[in-house]
């Protein structure tokens, strides 16, 4: 592949809302709430638009004959290169919304920057997602402060969940070869430039929501190399299944 | 209010919905009335979440990325629905938790089609195809019906069903001209949803015990016969079209009235699965009531969120 840097980036950006609109897509119908069913479907929905922009590009750089359906449900596990954060499971509501919150403020601010790229594709793909994630990202923030500040039963879920998945916020901003290369090109963006900002910002939610920012400095990583945690392959399991199962059809 | 006043105002009322005049949620209505429409549009709106979860099954296991977005819209669409309709209900005095009660307890019922599994892919295209086809029929005419609210929902309900049916359709053509593989599929899930399908238009008119009244209040326009009639009639060419057959050895053309006839539809099974005893009824009633128990400590943390929110602004002002 000519543009391998560009093609592994795109698929760095995609996999995380791939993985987190399939989450999701898990909870459709099973939600707290009619409206809250509706919010969470709709962030899968708005997370698969996405992917589908991004994908259709990788297959374009790829030229090997694949399409976005290959790309998204045909690789191994070890190819998928999404930080662990999104691929957390939804344990309760408190984890779908912890997981919501630490992963929009990440990719707001991240969107932001792409949306400056050098690569007219990827920019515009950014301006696009930004609307939606911008609401996103409130929604989530607005469930945080009501769970954190909401009854004690609320406040012991959510801290726990944010406890539980603070370990995974720091891979948001480790660089792969493929982002030195494409920050080097003026296309990525420079990830550990978003670090202090995010911390800030998010431990300020937290604590207008009477929560405490974890103190732990133990992380995980992985995700970005494809290292992924033990939940990844039931995911995918269902992700793939028909692909799996019916090869070289159309649907 | 005397009696004589109370027939005057039927009177008066019955003569209203004669002359096509829309009933609205302040007017005086008969109690009845009310009640009728309590029932039939909570039961409505019952069947929009229940039916969200058949086809929730398949959303993570969709074939490509464009079908998992058209699945995902489409059940979002039923919880939208689910979610005006049971707004529409309220107008009647009725709140939307009591209305939930009545659906976990079992006093409320719902479609019986959506106690059916979804084994396949296939069963997507079957359910918007048949399932949505035969609710379009049933629906169309409340766009006309008595009570504002309803009728109003029922307008924006209908343009997507239809739209949702169009989709259903084009996943079963794709499906019938792919591989034998993909075609058998397809001709299993017709197979499995067309007797289930035919019954969802309610028993035969001779069984069937609200269809007088539901006339006079326009809550029904034709008798379910005539409308399983006019469902076969518009979908048996649609199954010729792209090569699948009808699972009915029964069904024949019938030159003189211009319509199919069709064979004995099983009411045992009907009335077996309306009962509750389904293939999936316990599954979805727990599904449903899993959802509402497992959220209440989410819907107690907003109410107490915004109790709060309001105390510290009545504070501020003070």
């Amino acid at each position: 592949m000519k543009n391998k840097n560009l093609y592994n980036y795109i698929l760095g950006i995609a996999d995380n809302s791939l993985i987190l609109g399939q989450r999701l897509g898990e909870l459709c119908g099973h939600g707290p709430t009619l409206e809250t069913d509706i919010a969470c479907t709709n962030v899968s929905l708005d997370l698969f638009g996405q992917v589908r922009s991004y994908f259709q590009y990788a297959a374009k750089i790829a030229d090997d004959g694949r399409t976005e359906d290959d790309i998204a449900m045909l690789r191994k596990e070890r190819e998928y290169l999404n930080v662990l954060l999104v691929e957390q499971p939804n344990t309760n509501f408190a984890y779908t919304i912890g997981r919501q919150f630490l992963f929009d403020v990440y990719h707001l601010a991240f969107l932001t920057e792409l949306e400056k790229s050098k690569d007219l594709t990827l920019s515009a793909i950014a301006k696009k997602s930004i609307k939606e994630v911008r609401y996103h990202e409130r929604f989530s923030s607005d469930w945080v402060k009501r769970l954190g500040d909401g009854t004690e039963e609320s406040k012991t879920k959510m801290q726990e969940a944010i406890n539980d998945l603070w370990t995974y916020t720091d891979e948001l901003f480790h660089q792969t070869e493929a982002d030195k290369a494409m920050v080097k090109e003026g296309i990525g963006v420079d990830v550990t430039k978003l670090k202090e900002d995010y911390y800030e910002n998010v431990s300020e939610l937290l604590e207008e929501s009477t929560l405490e920012v974890p103190e732990s400095k133990y992380f995980q990583k992985g995700g970005k190399k494809g290292i992924h945690t033990e939940h990844m392959g039931y995911l995918l399991a269902e992700l793939q299944y028909m692909q799996r199962a019916y090869p070289n059809m159309e649907w | 209010m005397s009696e004589e006043q109370i027939k005057n105002l039927e009177e008066q009322f019955e003569a209203r919905i004669a002359r096509d005049e829309k009933i609205e949620p302040k007017d005086w209505m008969p109690e009845k009335y009310r009640q009728t429409h309590i029932r039939q549009m909570s039961q409505h709106a019952h069947s929009e979440i229940v039916g969200m979860l058949p086809e929730g099954n398949w959303i993570t296991r969709a074939p490509s990325l464009r079908r998992k977005v058209a699945l995902l819209a489409k059940v979002q669409d039923e919880a939208g629905h689910g979610l005006y309709l049971y707004s529409a209900t309220e107008t009647l005095g009725i709140s939307r938790d009591e209305m939930y009660e009545q659906l976990h307890t079992g006093k409320a019922k719902y479609s019986s089609i959506f106690n059916y599994p979804t084994v396949t892919w296939a069963d997507m295209g079957a359910i918007g195809w048949l399932v949505d086809g035969a609710a379009i029929i049933n629906q169309v005419p409340l766009c006309n019906t008595s009570y504002g609210p309803y009728a109003r929902a029922m307008i924006r309900v209908c343009k997507e069903e239809s739209f949702h049916q169009r989709q259903g359709y084009e996943i079963m053509i794709k499906l019938a001209n792919g591989t034998p593989e993909q075609k058998e599929m397809a001709q299993d899930a017709l197979n499995r949803w067309w007797w289930p399908s035919l019954m969802m238009l309610g028993p035969t008119d001779a069984e069937s015990i609200h269809t007088e009244q539901s006339m006079k209040w326009k809550l029904k326009r034709k008798s379910n016969d005539d409308l399983r009639q006019q469902f076969i009639d518009q979908t048996v060419p649609q199954a010729d079209l792209i090569g699948l057959t009808i699972p009915d050895p029964d069904l024949k053309w019938n030159e003189e009235r211009g319509s199919y006839d069709f064979g004995e539809i099983d009411w045992d099974e009907f009335w077996q699965v309306v009962k509750g005893h389904g293939p999936m009824n316990k599954e979805r009633m727990k599904a449903r009531v899993g959802a509402w128990e497992e959220g209440e400590w989410v819907r107690d943390a907003a109410m107490a969120h915004a109790e709060k929110k309001q105390n510290r602004k009545e504070k501020e002002a003070v």
